[in-house]
């Protein structure tokens, strides 16, 4: 056993773990935090994919250890603290834009989806269709054909100031 | 459910630190990169190492620039760095096609360049990308440090020639070929021209099953004009059971040779009859043979139109900076 500390959407956890558990495992059985799902097991599905430090990685390849010391963003730290009426959470643009334009259908793959979208906006706030494709191309959806998935990101491109949508809904 | 079976891990701070770990520990002990080849294998219980020593912290196996005539890659370099990396691709545009067709966007944000190279995967794309390059693999121990030429670096099917104790830490290429022959002394250059006349192009041609998935076959091609004639190539095969990962006895066919549609068709067919690829569930071996020869011919096709667009290498540019950018940084050149 080994004692880690994973600072994961600015909650710093202190746990003891096994050296061999895997980083998605960490995240939904020790922290409980489900938000983040686990997929296929062999990094082809990206249904895992979380930031580790600043970068989007499969959270089923990484051990938990690694991140000792490091920081985890999960779709749970998607959310806009304390912006929303109600002094709630507010949803980021990416998420949003997954409602706005039905992005999902069961839901499987949409946390790592939101993942990689957030980082791609944040890098490129005004991707092409290919370029989300081509960002999204490690992540597999059983469901929408992925049309709408690319639809729901670049909505979040067009709306990035958080504004709700509704006078350009389409 | 994929669990490795278990094992301790330390977390190197250094080069030596991670040597000094590596000797504590023996022979069970393996390092760990990016892990998006260990971690799969010790899932399936593949790979059982007894300790891992985690090398992400090391910073300096990051480096990636020119430095004195070459470039260097740092082991730890992601795949996603390279990809990004402006300068690599001007030089040796072989590395961004390799890149842009190894596995997926995130999985080449955390996996190395060190990490592929040391599976050592006989359908690798970047043992075949360095050793077209004809790389010069840099290895450090205890004793010190030493180098090996890129087609050396592989002994058999996921087996190198890093011992227990050693660390692969960097990767260099350099930016004018040492002119010659390699492996038969009698078909050497017929036209002369210094390192500065020449033009370079590079390329990487692969053919997949599925996008991010393993080559059936790949054929990288590095060449080196002068005046229409091949005075330098480098050809590198994956997939397909050559020897060092490379097609020596096709490179020994075009060098010296005029740089011709014929005489790369002829090269591709040398290639093609060199190596043994051997029927598995990616394909039968006739077919791996027919895209030895295809893919040969389109990558030194692809390399030769480069190099006929490309300033003469004599006029390299002086240095690019260490490190990088961070991956993505550039994704919309990609």
């Amino acid at each position: 056993m080994m004692e880690i500390s994973v600072t994961v959407n600015g909650t710093t956890y202190r746990r003891e773990i096994e050296p061999r558990l895997l980083l998605i495992h960490f995240l939904r059985d020790d922290l409980r935090l489900t938000g983040s799902h686990w997929g296929c097991d062999t990094s082809n599905c990206g249904a895992c994919v979380v930031w580790l430090d600043e970068i989007p990685v499969k959270s089923c390849t990484v051990l938990a250890a690694m991140a000792d010391g490091h920081r985890v963003r999960t779709v749970e730290g998607l959310e806009l603290k304390g912006a929303g009426e109600a002094g709630g959470g507010r949803l980021d643009p990416v998420q949003e834009g997954f409602a706005q334009c039905h992005g999902l259908q069961c839901g499987f793959c949409t946390p790592g989806m939101m993942m990689t979208a957030r980082w791609l906006l944040d890098h490129d706030p005004d991707p092409s269709p290919e370029q989300i494709r081509e960002a999204i191309s490690g992540q597999i959806c059983r469901c929408t054909g992925y049309e709408n998935i690319v639809r729901a990101i670049q909505w979040a491109s067009k709306h990035a100031d958080g504004s709700d949508g509704s006078e350009a809904a389409q | 459910m994929q669990v490795p079976a278990h094992v301790e891990y330390e977390r190197a701070t250094s080069v030596d630190h991670a040597l000094g770990l590596l000797a504590r520990y023996g022979p069970e002990a393996r390092v760990l990169a990016g892990g998006h080849s260990l971690i799969p294998m010790m899932k399936l219980r593949l790979a059982q190492p007894e300790t891992l020593v985690d090398i992400n912290d090391l910073s300096e196996l990051a480096g990636l620039g020119v430095t004195d005539g070459e470039l260097r890659i740092g082991a730890m370099v992601r795949h996603a760095q390279l990809l990004d990396h402006a300068e690599a691709g001007e030089l040796f545009a072989i590395l961004h096609d390799a890149e842009r067709v190894i596995a997926d966007p995130i999985v080449r944000n955390w996996g190395t360049i060190g990490g592929s190279l040391c599976q050592a995967d006989p359908s690798e794309d970047l043992s075949a990308t360095f050793a077209a390059l004809q790389a010069t693999m840099i290895i450090r121990g205890l004793d010190g440090e030493r180098s090996v030429a890129a087609r050396d670096f592989h002994t058999g099917p996921y087996e190198t020639v890093v011992r227990p104790g050693e660390i692969l830490t960097e990767i260099r290429i350099a930016l004018h070929p040492t002119i010659g022959p390699r492996t038969d002394p009698k078909t050497g250059p017929k036209t002369g021209g210094g390192p500065g006349s020449l033009r370079r192009g590079s390329a990487y041609q692969k053919v997949g099953r599925r996008v991010g998935d393993w080559p059936v076959g790949a054929a990288g091609a590095a060449v080196w004009l002068s005046d229409g004639t091949v005075a330098e190539v480098g050809i590198g095969l994956s997939a397909v059971g050559a020897r060092h990962f490379s097609a020596a006895e096709a490179e020994d066919f075009l060098r010296g040779a005029p740089a011709t549609a014929q005489a790369f068709e002829q090269a591709g067919q040398i290639a093609a009859e060199h190596c043994r690829p051997s029927s598995d569930q990616r394909g039968p071996a006739d077919y791996k043979r027919h895209l030895a020869r295809e893919l040969t011919i389109r990558a030194l096709d692809l390399a030769l139109r480069r190099a006929q667009a490309a300033e003469p290498s004599g006029a390299e540019r002086a240095s690019g900076g260490p490190g990088g950018r961070p991956p993505g940084s550039n994704r919309t050149a990609r």
